[in-house]
């Protein structure tokens, strides 16, 4: 059995067009018969045959692109039983798909001299795109250690020192970041607001007297404390002075149609945040002290809502805990006003001549000079004074 | 688009520059009875005959000559030279006649000659017919050189050459003859001024021209199967060369080899490193790198000669060498 392959025409001939058989299956062939056309890229070539005998079968049809070497038709001697279909080789099979030719030899393996390297000593072996970054970053490429050939300081090399600087510039605990907080917005308000500061002693006397009832009748979980009054008497008190219940924007003070006292609380780690009891001057005193114990709460515990601590347009600032008398606080911008508490303390003190004891606390207004005057300052602590006169009616 | 072979394509652009205008004409060796060596002119004589497609005598220096003096007469000859090696028969009519005639008459005359010739190795010619001296041509001012790489460049930058007022070579990478693609046969002609970003790519850029297209793109490939991307620049036009696109990328990339068949002294990706030197020095991460053929004469042996051509595993090697710090 022999076969008959597509021939290459031409030294640049890859592949060959069947165009049409000359013969039929069965004919006897003889070498140097002309069996088929092939059109190549050049012309269209009749091909003869290199090999007598009969053509047992075709491997390709008319109209088929084949690459070069692939059986056409398989040719049996004279005499020989004609061949079944289903014995064709495989290979011959598979030739016929239009796969590129293997490669006669396997590629040789071509081993590169490397790169000549001239690290001179005391000369910095960099690239030059690493040394253009090291030098709009300001990083000394001296420090750095190349991890490119020859140890050569590559580009990556400096990418990754500016990524741990910057890595080591940043804050990452929440404390430094608030003591920031706190710096830019107190040397703001320092800079920017025209302080003024009044102090007042209110007597203390009613307020200790209807808490001590008032807790006798309440359950240990619902008793109030002495701040709540303070809280809501402040809140009252600026319903007369509205002024200094006002948010400072763009170069003027909008007084606020609702009044959120802002509560400071002091943090664990240090630092504070003073989040606002919204509607301070509408709620009763039991339900001021149960959303003051949760805002403490949630302060301290970091989930405060952002609302919470954008809204407050007054703070309220008590340090009676810690043994203080007098408060000056600095007021949080915007807002233009600021209240402060010190501890309540028996004193002596004169009343209707006699000089008796009486538990007295400091309050203090800060107040942005830009938007009130002492005199309505005055007015502001007078009336504090007199709802704190009167606290079953907070 | 139509599907057709880079050879075809070319006889398309022939074709049709024939028949649109009456001063073009094709001359060369074995262009007309035979049809061409690489048979880009099959069927043109039959055609469009013996006044348009003439055979001339195995002389490249006269008939490169006449295709000058046709030129200067009026005529838009295309010039086919069998083979590059061929083409330094007609040196001195090339350099001291076609490149220099316009300069040297002080603009009045101009030789809108388009020369056409294949090129490079892989076909077992042996070392009179195989070599890639594009770079020799592209050394030359006064001239234009092309190396189409794909099947519409080779229709569309023949049509642009065709335009011009002044002598142009286009160089025919003998293994692209029969590689098919898509060509837009009603497009018009390509713009040669500018470099193709065949493939694009964020880590390394490979720069080459003609023949070796495909080993860069396959390269390229086994690259990104390793997670590195390059940049496949496809230079299309090699004088004058389009500086712009090999900066802009090496800019972006950081990296560069420049893939040549040509012999690596002297040679065109000699001539490419200086340029990234010259222009883009402070965004190289590493040394240009470059993969040419072994310095010889092109063997026959078919062993010798794929150890002679510069190999897709050759580039990948390159890349990973200035890129394997980043591993």
């Amino acid at each position: 059995m022999a076969e008959f392959v597509m021939p290459q025409l031409g030294a640049d001939m890859t592949a060959g067009k069947l165009l049409r058989w000359r013969k039929n299956i069965g004919d006897r062939v003889q070498r140097g018969d002309i069996i088929a056309d092939v059109e190549t890229d050049k012309a269209d070539i009749e091909v003869e045959i290199f090999a007598s005998g009969v053509l047992d079968k075709f491997l390709v049809q008319p109209g088929e692109k084949v690459p070069v070497g692939t059986p056409l038709a398989l040719l049996r001697e004279e005499g020989v039983a004609i061949l079944s279909a289903g014995t064709v080789s495989p290979l011959a099979r598979a030739a016929t798909a239009m796969a590129p030719l293997p490669a006669a030899v396997p590629t040789p393996v071509i081993v590169l001299p490397p790169p000549v390297v001239f690290p001179s000593p005391g000369r910095l072996h960099i690239s030059p795109a690493a040394r253009k970054l090291a030098e709009e970053q300001d990083i000394d490429p001296a420090s750095l250690t190349g991890t490119g050939p020859a140890g050569r300081i590559t580009l990556e090399d400096v990418q990754r020192a500016v990524q741990a600087r910057t890595a080591a510039q940043e804050p990452p605990d929440r404390q430094t970041r608030m003591r920031q907080a706190i710096a830019a917005a107190m040397a703001r308000s320092k800079r920017e607001i025209p302080h003024y500061y009044l102090s007042t002693t209110v007597d203390m006397s009613r307020c200790v007297q209807w808490l001590a009832q008032e807790n006798a009748r309440r359950s240990i979980a619902d008793r109030l404390l002495y701040g709540v009054l303070l809280l809501k008497a402040v809140a009252l008190a600026l319903r007369q002075v509205p002024e200094l219940n006002s948010i400072w924007k763009e170069g003027k003070a909008v007084p606020s149609a609702d009044v959120h006292v802002g509560v400071a609380v002091s943090l664990r780690g240090g630092g504070l945040v003073a989040p606002a009891l919204h509607h301070t001057d509408q709620q009763s005193v039991g339900g001021l002290m149960k959303q003051f114990l949760d805002l403490v709460q949630r302060a301290r515990a970091g989930s405060l809502r952002s609302s919470e601590l954008s809204d407050p347009t007054i703070t309220v600032t008590s340090l009676g805990e810690q043994g203080v008398e007098t408060v000056f606080g600095i007021i949080y911008p915007p807002q233009v006003a600021l209240v402060g508490f010190g501890k309540i303390a028996e004193r002596p003190c004169c009343v209707d001549g006699q000089i008796v004891a009486r538990p007295l606390i400091t309050a203090t207004l800060s107040a942005d000079h830009r938007v009130s005057d002492g005199h309505r300052g005055g007015l502001f602590l007078a009336a504090l004074d007199r709802l704190l006169q009167e606290p079953e009616k907070l | 688009m139509t599907t057709m072979t880079y050879r075809e394509a070319i006889r398309a652009a022939l074709r049709k520059a024939l028949r649109d205008d009456s001063r073009v004409f094709l001359m060369g060796e074995d262009v007309g009875q035979y049809g061409g060596a690489f048979a880009v002119s099959h069927g043109l004589l039959a055609e469009f005959g013996p006044q348009r497609i003439l055979d001339t005598p195995l002389s490249e220096s006269a008939f490169l000559g006449a295709g000058i003096g046709a030129a200067l007469g009026g005529l838009r000859p295309i010039v086919e030279i069998m083979t590059i090696n061929f083409s330094l028969l007609a040196m001195d009519q090339i350099l001291n006649n076609a490149a220099t005639l316009r300069h040297m008459s002080g603009g009045q005359f101009h030789v809108p000659l388009v020369v056409r010739m294949a090129s490079g190795g892989g076909r077992q010619l042996a070392a009179q017919h195989s070599h890639s001296l594009e770079g020799w041509y592209a050394h030359i001012p006064g001239i234009k050189a092309l190396a189409p790489a794909t099947v519409a460049d080779a229709y569309g930058m023949l049509l642009a050459a065709l335009q011009e007022d002044d002598p142009i070579f286009i160089f025919e990478h003998a293994t692209l003859y029969p590689l098919e693609g898509e060509v837009d046969l009603s497009a018009a002609p390509a713009d040669i001024t500018k470099a193709a970003i065949r493939r694009p790519g964020r880590d390394v850029t490979l720069i080459t021209y003609g023949g070796s297209m495909g080993i860069t793109l396959q390269a390229a490939d086994a690259l990104a199967r390793q997670g590195l991307e390059a940049e496949v620049i496809d230079l299309r036009t090699i004088r004058p060369l389009d500086t712009q696109t090999i900066v802009d990328s090496v800019a972006k990339t950081h990296h560069a080899v420049i893939v040549d068949e040509a012999w690596r002294t002297g040679s065109l990706a000699a001539e490419i490193s200086a340029r990234i030197m010259e222009n883009a020095f402070d965004e190289l991460d590493a040394p240009v790198a470059r993969v040419c053929s072994a310095e010889v004469p092109m063997p026959y042996a078919r062993h010798l000669e794929e150890a002679t051509l510069p190999k897709a595993a050759e580039i990948v090697r390159a890349a990973e060498g200035m890129l394997a710090h980043h591993g």
